[in-house]
């Protein structure tokens, strides 16, 4: 325990030297945590650090690229399925959509594509579907499974035809991070992730329209990543060459503040 | 054979001789490292969803085997509990509620002075942890590669018929406190091999296992693995309890190492170089 509780009265006070040798190892031992925390906000260190999280992502994306995640019957789906980030979002234009039921939104697809499109939800539903049950992992570490339906990125990436100098898919969503309105959640994936068989837009979570609280009226599903690349409130969809000019400059609002982009673990 | 040849004459006590072969020494201090800093930043990382549970999925607290939580009591004032398999148990001060760097007391699950880093700071103590992770695991697979590829294995740790007879003995001999001398310290005591054994094709080979399956791109690579750990929540807890069991590892083989005279091991742990204990009553080994 950092600092000592009062001593109750009448009790026997510990020697003299024993509360020196107390105090040398709590000394010793917070110089030891100030010096590690120092050691995260140095220059050198963090850059060292991450040759773990690369590390990682070459193995996981050299050993199983194509892998499909587990999926779960009907009886696992999870009664309680928290829901993280924003639940509501704050956003005018985004209640206003919420009002007349999604009639007037469109999910944009533009970027490096031959054919820059525009999706309303009846015409993503009318494309050929996939329903998966999965389990959705977070950052945080709880797990909780659903069934998701949706079409696959891969057919919606189809009709837009990406140019060949295209790498990787942002996803602009309608959700404000910062208290004034702005800095939008956003996420990217790539290609190869994009056209994986599991990779869905899903419009529908357990049989029902998706839920506000779960990203009405489209998210994202990643199966293999972790929870927050499974952007919600889909807007905009973005081929790009490179990241680096959006935001951050980092794929996504929790990369630009220092998570990983390929969030495998 | 050819050990027993090269000992026809047996060191006697107060002579050195060389315990512990450099790959051990070596990858001994790196573990000591990794295995520190694979602790506090798990317990920050753990610190994110401070509840343990068994299956795929975490429902309600109520389902958790093992919370660590805080509420206000009646008074206002936090107060901070952990759960264990129903029985609650007030821990206000270390674990629920804590001190931060300035003394206030705020909710969280392992005080800051446990983890890796002090502040809240997720992404960091991911940094943390899967780096050390990998070198935990490439200097583990040297280690492994020494002991089982070498002599180590079967010359110091795997027991004989001798060590299986005399278990009981060696048991009663570390509850007095008494530490083989002479002859009898050439060797590892059998409760020790069986110790180090356990540790080391056990308990860090499931931690690792169990690490593992928190990937969801791993548990993708062969679809349903992660059921035969019972799911990955299951995964979680059995990741957190190997953790639990090495600290309960190390402070035993901390206590035995200063009990059986700190600087002669230590010394044999950086140097090689061991001095056969001696012993007043002359005990037979």
């Amino acid at each position: 325990m950092i600092g000592a509780p009062d001593r109750p009265p009448g009790s026997r006070a510990p020697s003299a030297r024993r509360v020196l040798l107390a105090r040398a190892v709590s000394a010793l031992g917070a110089a030891m945590l100030a010096g590690c925390d120092r050691l995260s906000r140095s220059e050198w260190l963090p850059p060292l650090l991450a040759l773990g999280e690369k590390l990682s992502s070459a193995a996981q994306r050299g050993l199983a690229p194509g892998a499909l995640a587990q999926e779960f019957s009907v009886a696992e789906i999870s009664p309680l399925f928290r829901s993280n980030g924003t639940s509501d979002p704050d956003n005018p234009d985004y209640q206003a959509m919420v009002d007349n039921r999604f009639e007037n939104w469109a999910l944009e697809v533009d970027g490096l594509v031959e054919q820059p499109s525009r999706f309303s939800l009846s015409a993503l539903r009318a494309l050929p579907a996939r329903t998966q049950i999965t389990r959705h992992d977070c950052v945080e570490g709880w797990s909780a499974i659903a069934q998701w339906t949706g079409v696959p990125l891969a057919q919606v990436l189809a009709h837009v035809r990406p140019r060949a100098d295209a790498r990787y898919v942002v996803f602009h969503c309608a959700d404000p991070m910062e208290p004034d309105g702005t800095g939008f959640y956003y996420e990217s994936i790539d290609l190869e992730e994009a056209v994986h068989p599991q990779t869905l837009l899903a419009y529908e979570m357990n049989g029902e329209r998706l839920p506000v609280a779960h990203g009405a009226p489209l998210r994202l599903r990643v199966e293999r990543q972790l929870g927050y690349k499974h952007a919600k409130y889909l807007m905009r969809i973005e081929l790009v060459a490179s990241f680096a000019h959006i935001a951050g400059g980092r794929g996504g609002y929790w990369e630009d503040l220092g998570y990983q982009w390929h969030a495998g673990l | 054979m050819a050990d027993s040849k090269a000992l026809l004459r047996l060191p006697g006590r107060g002579e050195f001789i060389d315990r512990h072969s450099l790959i051990v020494r070596v990858t001994h201090w790196i573990n000591v490292l990794c295995v520190t800093v694979l602790l506090m930043s798990g317990l920050h990382i753990f610190n994110a969803w401070p509840r343990l549970h068994w299956g795929q999925v975490s429902g309600s607290s109520a389902d958790a085997l093992f919370e660590i939580g805080s509420r206000r009591d009646a008074d206002g004032r936090l107060a901070g509990f952990t759960r264990i398999f129903g029985h609650e148990f007030v821990t206000t001060g270390v674990l629920g509620v804590s001190a931060d760097a300035r003394g206030v007391m705020q909710g969280r699950a392992f005080p800051e002075w446990a983890t890796l880093p002090g502040p809240y700071w997720l992404p960091m103590a991911r940094e943390w942890h899967f780096f050390f992770a990998w070198l935990f695991v490439l200097n583990g697979l040297v280690y492994l590669l020494h002991t089982v590829c070498g002599h180590h294995l079967r010359r110091d740790l795997l027991p004989d018929r001798s060590d299986l007879a005399g278990l009981g003995r060696s048991f009663v001999d570390h509850l007095r406190l008494r530490h083989p001398t002479g002859t009898g310290a050439l060797r590892y005591n059998p409760l020790q091999k069986l110790a180090y054994l356990v540790v080391i094709f056990m308990l860090l080979p499931l931690m690792t296992l169990a690490g593992w399956a928190l990937s969801p791109w791993l548990d993708a690579v062969l679809p349903g693995w992660v059921n035969l750990l019972g799911g990955r929540q299951a995964a979680r807890t059995l990741h957190f309890a190997m953790a639990c069991l090495l600290c309960a590892f190390v402070l035993v083989h901390v206590f035995e190492v200063l009990a059986s005279g700190v600087w002669n091991q230590l010394r044999s742990m950086l140097t090689g170089r061991y001095r056969l204990p001696g012993d007043d009553h002359d005990r037979r080994a």
